[in-house]
């Protein structure tokens, strides 16, 4: 019996195996990465029977067009993406997120692009035959850490699945809606008194767009500039996903998955835990505003974020 | 002691223990973050994912699903630690060229601080220096305390690429960049010598927090032939 694999006849943007990320690095840079969508990426697993931890496919804007070498691969991919399945005898079939597929030998997977968001997720049953390093299956292309030498995956590479067939195919799906977020919820950050009046208030009142200065490490943001009036740089410390720092300049830029471990810009604020996924799928020329929550509301949106996934997770039939 | 402890958003704990950067402070930091990372080791403290110490605070993240920040802050709170550095320092010697090619910003510095390149050089590898911190990318030591004399800031327009091995200096500090990367530090020479390793799973960082660093000058062919 031959190998099961994925030949990449196109790697689409920036197509990574990521998965809930890689903690206890920090204090030596090493950032957590990790899935950008943590709901949809877990999601995406529960649909193939995985445990909720297996290594995916994460893929931004456009995605991967994957051939099937050999045997057969149940698959689910999660997001707003566009993409379709071409059978055997040229037949074109349309793909619906959030729904597992069977894929035979030489059949593809043309992940088309993600509509109103950024990342989608392709999971499949068993996972795929890849190495964790440092206790985590996720890539980060900048650092080049993790599996695949720390690479985005490129054309003409193969990635082997761990199954090499699918034994009892068995249909599952999910009913979700994909939304777009407008507003983003924050707590106030550590250097919140470092700005202006008025910048305090337009930072919570007025709208900032997304810029095309966004990937995995951070999501630079413009709007009315933030007036820095103690000092525009702080002695290095730790950062976290989710914080919103302000450089010189006056722009916030929010930190995601892949960003350094330590940064010296004044934080203005953090975006709460319950929002990270919704403020990673804005697209470039998106506008949001944020708005100030406290820390006993952050975590009650936290247990009603969780809740929501579980529910997905029960309902998956 | 802690000086101030509070909450950076909802998943981490920010623990400040004073406005100043000096080795004193930062010991101390080091001492709590080395407690806790063995009573996180331990399974003694649940949900802790992230331990980050820098010059003078401590960044504790969690798992929002197994934890708060009121728990954390009440373990802080009654935490006893002894400074416990001493037992984990080591003397580490790093090699560097400081040829032209390598020693990016050693003439424009020494411009703008009116001290000859050698003098620069000669003060700069005279002194051992102590490592506050890693970060920013993986295994990159921030050391101090450089002599007043080549104290400067950091470049008006940082590089987009600053060659990996680099050492640079600003303020009262020097760093190695263990990787290519964006910075605006001053370049005044650069090591062939593994700083962090990513292959050695186990310890790929050679330089960790309390240890103490000192540098010695290599020719461009010791530099070509460097073998580990």
């Amino acid at each position: 019996m031959s190998d099961t694999y994925f030949e990449i006849l196109r790697p689409g943007i920036n197509s990574s195996i990521q998965d809930k990320g890689r903690n206890h690095l920090y204090h030596i840079g090493i950032t957590i990465s990790g899935a950008m969508d943590q709901r949809i990426f877990t999601l995406s697993n529960a649909l193939v029977n995985n445990d909720l931890n297996e290594g995916v496919i994460e893929f931004a804007h456009q995605g991967p067009l994957l051939k099937l070498k050999n045997g057969s691969v149940n698959f689910a991919i999660t997001g707003n993406v566009d993409f379709n399945i071409l059978r055997k005898n040229s037949i074109v079939e349309k793909g619906k997120c959030f729904q597992s597929y069977l894929l035979e030998k030489d059949e593809q997977l043309d992940i088309i692009y993600t509509k109103d968001s950024v990342f989608g997720y392709l999971a499949i049953e068993g996972g795929f035959k890849i190495e964790k390093v440092w206790n985590s299956f996720s890539v980060n292309t900048k650092a080049k850490i993790g599996p695949n030498n720390g690479e985005k995956f490129s054309i003409g590479e193969k990635i082997y699945l761990k199954r090499t067939r699918v034994k009892n195919f068995e249909k599952k799906n999910i009913e979700y809606n994909n939304s777009v977020a407008t507003t983003i919820r924050t707590i106030k950050g550590t250097n919140f008194d470092y700005f202006s009046k008025e910048a305090k208030n337009n930072f919570f009142n007025e709208e900032y767009r997304v810029t095309n200065l966004s990937d995995r490490m951070g999501m630079r943001l413009e709007g009315p500039k933030l007036e820095n009036i103690v000092n525009t740089n702080i002695k290095s410390e730790g950062l976290v996903k989710g914080v919103v720092q302000v450089p010189a300049d006056g722009n916030p830029i929010i930190m995601f998955s892949d960003h350094g471990s330590i940064g010296g810009y004044p934080k203005i604020a953090v975006i709460i835990t319950a929002d990270h996924d919704k403020a990673a799928q804005l697209i470039p020329g998106s506008k949001i505003k944020f708005k100030e929550v406290n820390l006993d509301e952050a975590e009650s949106l936290f247990k009603a974020y969780s809740k929501e996934t579980k529910n997905h997770l029960e309902k998956i039939k | 002691m802690i000086k101030n402890i509070s909450n950076l958003g909802d998943a981490a704990v920010y623990c400040d223990f004073g406005k100043e950067v000096s080795e004193k402070i930062n010991l101390k930091v080091i001492s709590y973050f080395n407690h806790l990372k063995k009573l996180v080791k331990e399974n003694k403290i649940e949900g802790i994912t992230n331990l980050t110490p820098s010059y003078n605070k401590l960044i504790i993240s969690f798992d929002l699903s197994i934890t708060n920040f009121k728990k954390i802050k009440k373990i802080l709170e009654t935490l006893k630690v002894a400074n416990n550095i001493q037992q984990d320092s080591k003397k580490i010697k790093i090699p560097m060229c400081c040829d032209e090619e390598f020693a990016l910003d050693l003439i424009s510095l020494s411009k703008k601080i009116k001290i000859s390149p050698n003098e620069i050089i000669d003060l700069y590898l005279g002194k051992e220096y102590f490592c506050y911190m890693t970060g920013f990318i993986a295994g990159m030591p921030f050391l101090g305390n450089i002599d007043e004399k080549i104290r400067f800031d950091r470049l008006k327009t940082p590089r987009i690429k600053v060659p990996k091995g680099s050492i640079g200096i600003t303020e009262q500090f020097c760093n190695i960049y263990t990787f290519e990367s964006p910075g605006g530090w001053n370049i005044i020479g650069n090591t062939p010598k593994k700083v962090f390793n990513k292959f050695n799973l186990k310890d790929p960082s050679l330089i960790k927090p309390g240890y103490k660093v000192s540098f010695y000058k290599i020719s461009k062919e010791e530099y070509l032939n460097w073998n580990e």
